[in-house]
């Protein structure tokens, strides 16, 4: 390594450091100050091409030869969006200049010559040692000298930064941990030697040179700014990296901006018309060169050309950049401008809504991002996570068997149990529902007793007890949280362990079990076992763990409770709880000082400690006595199963990335009806090499592909057989044109989407690698749902790259913690769930939400919404600009080709952001089709927002057509009618001034019919807007022909008078009737008939509703019905090594628990044993049965 | 490059969000008004063959008897139209196209006879039609100061530069400026009528009420003088083309000269195409029953000073009467007629098409 890139940092001497110049400890994520705001903004606004644009019109306005426009009607325009833009920008730099502030203000204690001293953020310096106490934030990316804890311990946790939400351990360098004391690190001067800052987060490497010895240092030994210190009551740390160097800042790089299809279908069409802008004005530049070399040079003696023009050639040049000035408005500024408003109107319709807002957690649905609206309604795939997204990570204790007796009901049936006059140490939240189980205990029924013994002592929960009874407890996984609450509540309080006790108070006598040995758990032993000596001094070893593994390995004699439990098991499976199966064994003495023996010979072993120790733990956890089983509940959030029903009905495919074991993944996807039983078949891809993971792969997808065949194949022959026998269903497919969609296609869609895949992280890893991706993504888009589990926050991130990469559908990626935050960020809409505890998802999102359930409602009703309004105020928009501006063109040939404007100016300024804008901005912000309740129940409505069938480069360029027909109708019927035609008084019409308005009122009349005909929704607002603007045009334009204005600036209103005169005139009515009726009547017709022959199932579902037929339910019915059974595993969220801790009494100062990551291990065991079960147990599916009427909503 | 996105609120966002959850116990919920939940009252009007099928039959109705009336009333107008320019050798003003001079002191004169085989009752609108003359030439037409012409004394001798080159001649700025008024259409037109023994009659032409009422009151003005024009003006050079000066265009008449002369006001409102009419003159209607002009000979004499044979323009003298929605227009009623059918005939082909393809009243499933 090269030495310039090493930092280097002395302790306690800013002298030293001050030579390299590292940066301080201020942030500042601001991007202006006072001064600077103005021209950085407009610096940064002219970088949009649009505004350069605008402003190089502008410019040529400047050019007296070219200026066919005055030059406010391109700066007026221009103003108003870029100072739109600027109060905006100006408002959120506000915001970050209050946040900077308050973040470089905070306080923290800096030890400057030997003395506490405070010092606000923005002044800790590299090299200073900084004091934290705990629920601190760390100030910046410390080196940890010591702590209070022993050991130089220090826990943090680092929700903010990498999402886990569970505490981490960091420990100092042993020699530096003795310096306890500020007094001792006061004169603490070690050098620390480490790599440049990056934004690697789990990697640190360094050096410590002290005393003449060096210390290699390692991301343990590292506190990251954004961490909090948790349960330590202080600490000491070096600061290493300060500011815009740490991690979290090297981590938080400029978002990607997201463009919605929309978007860039938008650029692709502004730069058509770009182009087409050219070609006008190219075609005009040569009408102009000809018509100035022909008439134009005979004719100067009445006009003589402009003093630099000498010759046509150079006129025609000027010609093409003055028309260029006027035909500009086909595309106009205000588009960008509309659009932003449009969706910003959407985003607050989210905001406000209220069957978005969880009562609950008192949140509202908030759309963080104000430009993606309409990107919902074209949603294809659904990345979901799992833990907090789907489930609410919730684990109640639901029921339990107890030596052959199951108690629990469903949760409606009784009222909740009180315990409180039985356990004053009860946990009020515990809820249970069976009071049997509490008389049985009271009774003092020993298996019982026992059954809770068990749970209190067998486990490595932490507890904290702040004050009397005021327990706390601090469990690794809910999962084990829960059975040790159940117990408390049930009179078998754990209260307290050191490394070798656990104190309980049992039925309220407090006693006292001495633990010789926790036997850990780990995903292949899927158990864990304690060894503990009563105070009667008998030693009993307590076992959980997942029913597959435990039931083998019980004594002979628990046959007939064998054959119950597992009775129960089956059926606590069945809904959907996972379950654990308890048992006990006694130990004598000798059989205990033998195996501790063993034990100890095992753990000291150098070489494969780990399969020793799995041995000897082996070796003990036989002949074991039978308890009984705990169910435990995942809580799924509220109304999932029945969203994702509902989003599969719209098409969408919903794939679940998560973290999660494969077990727990899977039984998951039953549970929310991911997978069901009618399932053809499952597959797993759990490959570890490469070879491996294709082989799965290509199976998958050739039995798949045969499937698709053979059904292909007999309903073939299904259509061929009722066709001869008088062909029932080929009437029905070709005879009747209202359904659209074919029921031969529904048919094909649901067969091939019988099939689910379930892949592993390790799988996946290889399946992501370039040559096999392709594989994956046919294998993983034939299935109709995906399951990912172990996934790591990376991978989730490349799945999501994968389809935007392959499928070219718009994505959406929903999830909860921060290691969702990559997937969030590289779809195209990312949605977090709020309401939980880290919020980093959510700042990460586009959407946030308190409950998964709102997503259904998100998609299909807003995005649906925008989606159709976007769509509609843009085929509107190019239209109306396209016939107001074309008529120049048409002009062009009668005015030789001079650029000379139909309208009067103010005219031109004032149509787009006046006389036009609101009435379809109304639109686009109200229009509705079918109301929202309308949209979920007819999931099908959806489709055409992912068939992009609303406004793509057809309808554009019928949009573009209707707008040329509608420019042609306006200037030749005027041109037909007034060039002979005279007022009532004898007065010529056919003066300019008369033209002009004439043919801006048609303009506008023509173009508020065509708003009113494609306006579906008329609130109040669309009214107003609609009658509100032609009013608005009639008196603007008296105003402007007014003799008041004319009398102040005379050169400035030509046209006084014009209006009056004009408009007296019936010839002139009589023409802008004409002129609409020949716009409008074809559009008319074409709708009609488009409606009439060619029906939507929107047009269709908003007929209905005109004529109030009696409306179907969706069959609920279906949703709910689970079907089949699953035996649900042990599904442990359960780290090893905690016991080793325990016993290790490292931590056992702490009230809470150190988890550290470990490598995920997996085993396939299990999900053999289901798929052999599955295939015993259930016949499978053929495609007789799977009739595609029962999958849909009719 | 600092990270903009980076916010950090985002730090201390779980510190806050927790902070502001128990601080305040504010009900986030929003508002249950139907504006912010999206149900305000709406109409939702749907193409329905009720109601777009008698739009249709509704338009056709009133489209064609309009037509056919614009077309009758049109056809009652009585129009008369000759050209004059001279372009063959055989027409009477030949020789004063051909010899055409701008600097010529000494006017040509031409004469051209025509009959009247009908005769006009009423009032009788008498124009001057030029065609290929580009008034709506983007130069041509901001070539003008609507101060000055407004009376403006500074925009007199300072006109605005939009007249370039029309603007100055020599130091001496031109009043009125620009190229429209220095193209002043200045043919004399005067017309008599022959009777049947052949002695000559002037018919009496009104050249006043011919300009719009605001451009003769409120647009154009005199600058103030004391009533004295040549005064006014006395500093102002009269335009290139003129032969005489702004203030003798109708010495006669002091509220017919200067900028409020109606011809030069009928002239100063640009045309919108390149073939035009302008009006000239009104003939009135003559007490009693005699019409305007009766059937028979006349005799228009013309002062030829207006050159348009260089760029190929045409001069054309029209003679009309007008009716109700003025001069003759057979276009609009034809246009209404046609109109008027083809909106009935598609109102019959998309009521047969709906009977025999439409089955949407019959079924109320939705398809899925």
């Amino acid at each position: 390594m090269c030495v310039c890139e090493e930092r280097r940092v002395r302790a306690n001497d800013r002298e030293y450091n001050e030579k390299f110049q590292y940066a301080s400890n201020c942030i500042m994520t601001s991007k202006y100050n006072i001064i600077t705001f103005l021209p950085v903004n407009l610096f940064e606004q002219f970088q949009e091409v649009a505004n350069t644009y605008f402003l190089f019109l502008l410019i040529l306005q400047l050019i007296p030869q070219i200026s066919s426009l005055s030059w406010f009607t391109t700066i007026v325009p221009l103003a108003l969006v870029l100072s739109i833009t600027a109060v905006k920008d100006a408002t959120d730099d506000y915001f970050r200049h209050k946040s900077d502030n308050q973040v470089n203000n905070r306080q923290s204690q800096v030890l400057i010559r030997g003395s506490l001293q405070n010092e606000k953020w923005m002044n800790v310096r590299v090299g200073d040692i900084i004091k934290l106490e705990n629920n601190q934030f760390v100030a910046a990316d410390l080196l940890l000298l010591s702590s209070t804890e022993p050991h130089g311990l220090c826990y943090i946790e680092t929700a903010e930064l990498d999402g886990e939400t569970n505490m981490k351990v960091r420990q100092s360098v042993s020699v530096t941990s003795e310096l306890g004391d500020p007094n001792n690190l006061a004169s603490f001067d070690g050098e620390v030697v480490c790599e440049p800052p990056n934004n690697k987060l789990d990697r640190f490497s360094g050096t410590l040179y002290w005393r003449e010895k060096k210390y290699s240092l390692t991301n343990q030994n590292m506190l990251l700014r954004g961490c909090v210190l948790r349960n330590t009551e202080a600490c000491y740390g070096l600061v290493i990296f300060a500011g815009p160097d740490t991690k979290l800042m090297q981590n938080s790089g400029r978002t990607k901006f997201k463009r919605t299809s929309i978007d860039r279908l938008m650029n692709t069409l502004v730069l058509w018309i770009f182009g087409f802008l050219v070609c006008m004005g190219m075609i005009l530049a040569v009408g102009n060169a000809g018509w100035e070399k022909e008439v134009g040079s005979l004719f100067q003696s009445y006009l003589a050309w402009d003093t630099p023009v000498n010759n046509f050639l150079f006129s025609a040049f000027l010609s093409f950049w003055s028309y260029v000035i006027i035909l500009n408005t086909v595309v106009p500024i205000s588009l960008y401008v509309s659009v932003e408003v449009i969706r910003l109107g959407h985003s607050y319709f989210i905001n406000w809504d209220q069957q978005m807002f969880c009562s609950q957690c008192n949140t509202a649905a908030e759309a963080r991002t104000t430009t993606l609206n309409e990107e919902l309604g074209q949603v294809e795939y659904i990345f979901s996570d799992k833990t907090g997204t789907l489930t609410q990570n919730i684990m109640t204790f639901n029921k339990c068997s107890i030596n052959g007796q199951s108690y629990g009901k469903d949760t409606h049936t009784t009222c909740r149990l009180d315990f409180t006059p039985f356990n004053p140490l009860a946990d009020p939240d515990f809820c249970f529902y069976d009071d049997k189980l509490l008389e049985s205990v009271k009774v003092g029924d020993s298996c019982t007793h026992e059954f809770f013994r068990l749970l209190s002592l067998c486990h490595t929960v932490m507890s904290e007890e702040k004050s009397e009874g005021e327990l706390v407890y601090k469990a690794q996984s809910p999962d084990e949280g829960a059975l040790v609450t159940a117990a408390r509540n049930f009179g078998f309080v754990f209260r307290s362990r050191t490394p070798g006790t656990i104190t309980t108070t049992e039925m309220g006598r407090t006693v006292t079990y001495s633990l010789l040995a926790i036997l850990d758990f780990n995903n292949i032993r899927k158990r864990m076992s304690v060894i503990v000596r009563n105070p009667e001094g008998r030693i009993r070893l307590y076992c959980k763990g997942a029913d597959t593994v435990l039931l083998e390995r019980l004594h002979p004699c628990n046959q007939e409770v064998m054959s119950i439990t597992s009775d129960h098991l089956n059926e606590y499976a069945t809904d959907g709880l996972r379950t654990l199966a308890l048992a006990y064994r006694d130990l004598s003495e000798d059989e205990w000082e033998a195996w501790s023996e063993s034990h100890r010979f095992a753990d000291k072993a150098t070489d494969c400690r780990e399969d020793r120790l799995a041995a000897a733990y082996e070796e003990i956890e036989q002949n074991m006595m039978l308890l009984g089983a705990t169910a435990i509940e995942d809580k799924l959030q509220e109304g999932v199963p029945e969203t994702i029903a509902v989003l599969s009905l719209a098409n969408i495919k919903i794939w679940v990335l998560t973290g999660d074991k494969q077990e727990t993944a899977v039984n998951i996807g039953y549970s929310c009806k991911m997978l069901t039983d009618d399932m053809t078949e499952v597959f797993i891809i759990s490959g570890h090499t490469v070879q491996s993971v294709r082989q799965e792969l290509r199976s998958a997808l050739l039995m798949w592909a045969l499937f698709v065949f053979l059904s292909r194949r007999a309903r073939e022959r299904m259509i061929e057989l009722s066709r001869r026998r008088g062909g029932g269903v080929g009437k029905q497919l070709h005879g009747s044109p209202p359904p659209p969609p074919l029921p031969l296609s529904n048919l094909m869609d649901n067969i091939s989407g019988e099939f689910a895949l379930v892949i592993n992280g390790h799988s996946l890893a290889h399946a992501l690698e370039a040559d096999m991706e392709a594989e994956f993504v046919s294998t993983a888009c034939a299935c109709k749902a995906v399951i990912c589990c172990r996934v790591t926050p990376l991978q989730k991130a490349q799945v999501v790259e994968l389809i935007k990469k392959h499928k070219k559908a718009v994505t959406l990626a929903i999830g909860d913690g921060a290691n969702d935050i990559s997937m969030i960020k590289s779809a195209h809409i990312g949605v977090g769930i709020s309401g939980q505890e880290g919020i980093q998802a959510v700042l990460a999102s586009d959407y946030s939400f308190s409950q998964f359930r709102f997503l259904q409602r998100l998609l299909l009703v807003h995005g649906r919404w925008s989606y159709l309004r976007m769509c509609r105020f843009l085929c509107y928009f190019f239209y109306k600009n396209f016939a107001f501006t074309m008529v120049h063109f048409w002009f062009g040939f009668f005015c030789g080709f001079s650029a000379q404007t139909v309208y009067d100016q103010y005219f031109i300024t004032l149509f787009n952001i006046v006389y036009t804008s609101l009435p379809v901005l109304a639109m686009g912000i109200f229009d509705q089709d079918v109301p929202d309740h309308r949209s979920l129940e007819y999931p099908k409505l959806y489709e055409p927002g992912q068939l992009n069938l609303l406004f793509n480069k057809r309808e554009f360029f019928i949009c573009i057509a209707q707008g040329i027909y509608t420019s042609v109708v306006l200037f030749f019927v005027p041109y037909a009618v007034l060039s002979n035609a005279t007022q009532s008084n004898g007065v010529p019409l056919a003066d300019y001034q008369t033209f002009a308005v004439t043919t801006a009122t048609a303009l506008v009349i023509v173009v508020s019919v065509q708003i009113v005909l494609d306006t579906g929704f008329w609130t109040v607002f669309n009214h107003v807007f609609v009658w509100g603007s032609l009013g608005s045009y009639f008196i603007i334009m008296f105003a402007l022909h007014s003799q008041t204005l004319f009398r102040i600036f005379p050169n400035q209103f030509h046209f006084v008078g014009s209006a009056q005169s004009t408009l007296l005139q019936p010839v002139v009515w009589l023409t802008i009737a004409l002129a609409t009726a020949i716009c409008i009547v074809p559009v008319l017709a074409f709708r009609f008939l488009k409606l009439d022959l060619k029906p939507q199932l929107s047009d269709t579902v908003r007929y209905t509703q005109l004529v109030r037929q009696k409306r179907r339910k969706p069959p609920e019915g279906r949703l709910g019905a689970r079907g089949g059974s699953r035996r649900s595993g042990y599904a442990f969220a359960h780290q090893e090594g905690f016991g080793e801790l325990i016993t290790s009494g490292k931590n056992m100062r702490l009230s809470s628990l150190a988890l550290a990551s470990f490598a995920s291990r997996h085993s396939s065991s299990w999900i053999d044993t289901l798929r052999r079960k599955k295939h015993t147990h259930t016949p499978p599916s053929t495609s007789g049965e799977c009739s595609p009427e029962t999958n849909q909503i009719k | 490059m600092m990270a903009s996105s980076y916010n950090a609120k985002e730090e201390d966002g779980h510190h806050s969000g927790a902070s502001s959850g128990t601080g305040v116990s504010k009900n986030k919920k929003p508002d249950n008004t139907a504006f912010k939940q999206q149900r305000l009252p709406a109409w939702q009007p749907i193409l329905t063959a009720g109601s777009v099928l008698p739009a249709f039959f509704v338009i056709g109705l009133i489209f064609i008897p309009i037509g056919i009336g614009l077309y009758v009333t049109s056809n009652n107008i009585k129009e008369f139209e000759i050209d004059y320019t001279g372009v063959s050798s055989d027409s009477p003003c030949y020789n004063c196209a051909k010899n055409f001079t701008w600097n010529t002191t000494e006017p040509c004169v031409c004469t051209v006879n025509f009959t009247l085989h009908q005769p006009f009752e009423s009032n009788v609108f008498m124009y001057y039609g030029l065609s290929n003359f580009y008034q709506n030439h983007r130069r041509y037409v901001k070539s003008r100061d609507d101060r000055q012409l407004n009376g403006d004394l500074s925009a007199l001798t300072d006109p605005s530069k939009e007249c370039e080159p029309y603007r100055k001649s020599g130091d001496v700025s031109i009043a009125p400026c620009g190229a429209i008024a220095n193209s002043l259409f200045n043919d004399t037109l005067v017309l008599y009528y022959v009777d049947s023994n052949n002695s000559i009659s002037e018919i009496p032409l009104v050249k006043k009420g011919i300009a719009w009422w605001t451009d003769k009151h409120v647009k154009f003005r005199n600058p103030a003088g004391n009533g004295n024009l040549t005064l006014a003006f006395k500093d102002t050079a009269k335009p290139v083309n003129w032969a005489k000066p702004v203030y003798e265009l109708d010495p006669l008449d002091p509220e017919n000269n200067g900028f409020i002369n109606e011809d030069f006001i009928v002239w100063m409102r640009t045309a919108a195409l390149p073939t035009f009419r302008k009006l000239y003159r009104i003939i009135q209607k003559k007490s009693g029953a005699t019409p305007t002009l009766p059937n028979g000979n006349y005799m228009l004499n013309i002062t030829y000073n207006y050159p348009v044979l260089s760029f190929d323009g045409r001069k054309r003298l029209i003679l009309s009467t007008i009716s109700w929605m003025g001069g003759k227009n057979p276009f609009l009623g034809i246009a209404y007629i046609t109109v008027g059918s083809i909106c009935f005939c598609l109102g019959v082909v998309l009521l047969i098409i709906h009977h025999k393809y439409d089955n949407r009243n019959t079924s109320a499933d939705i398809p899925s």
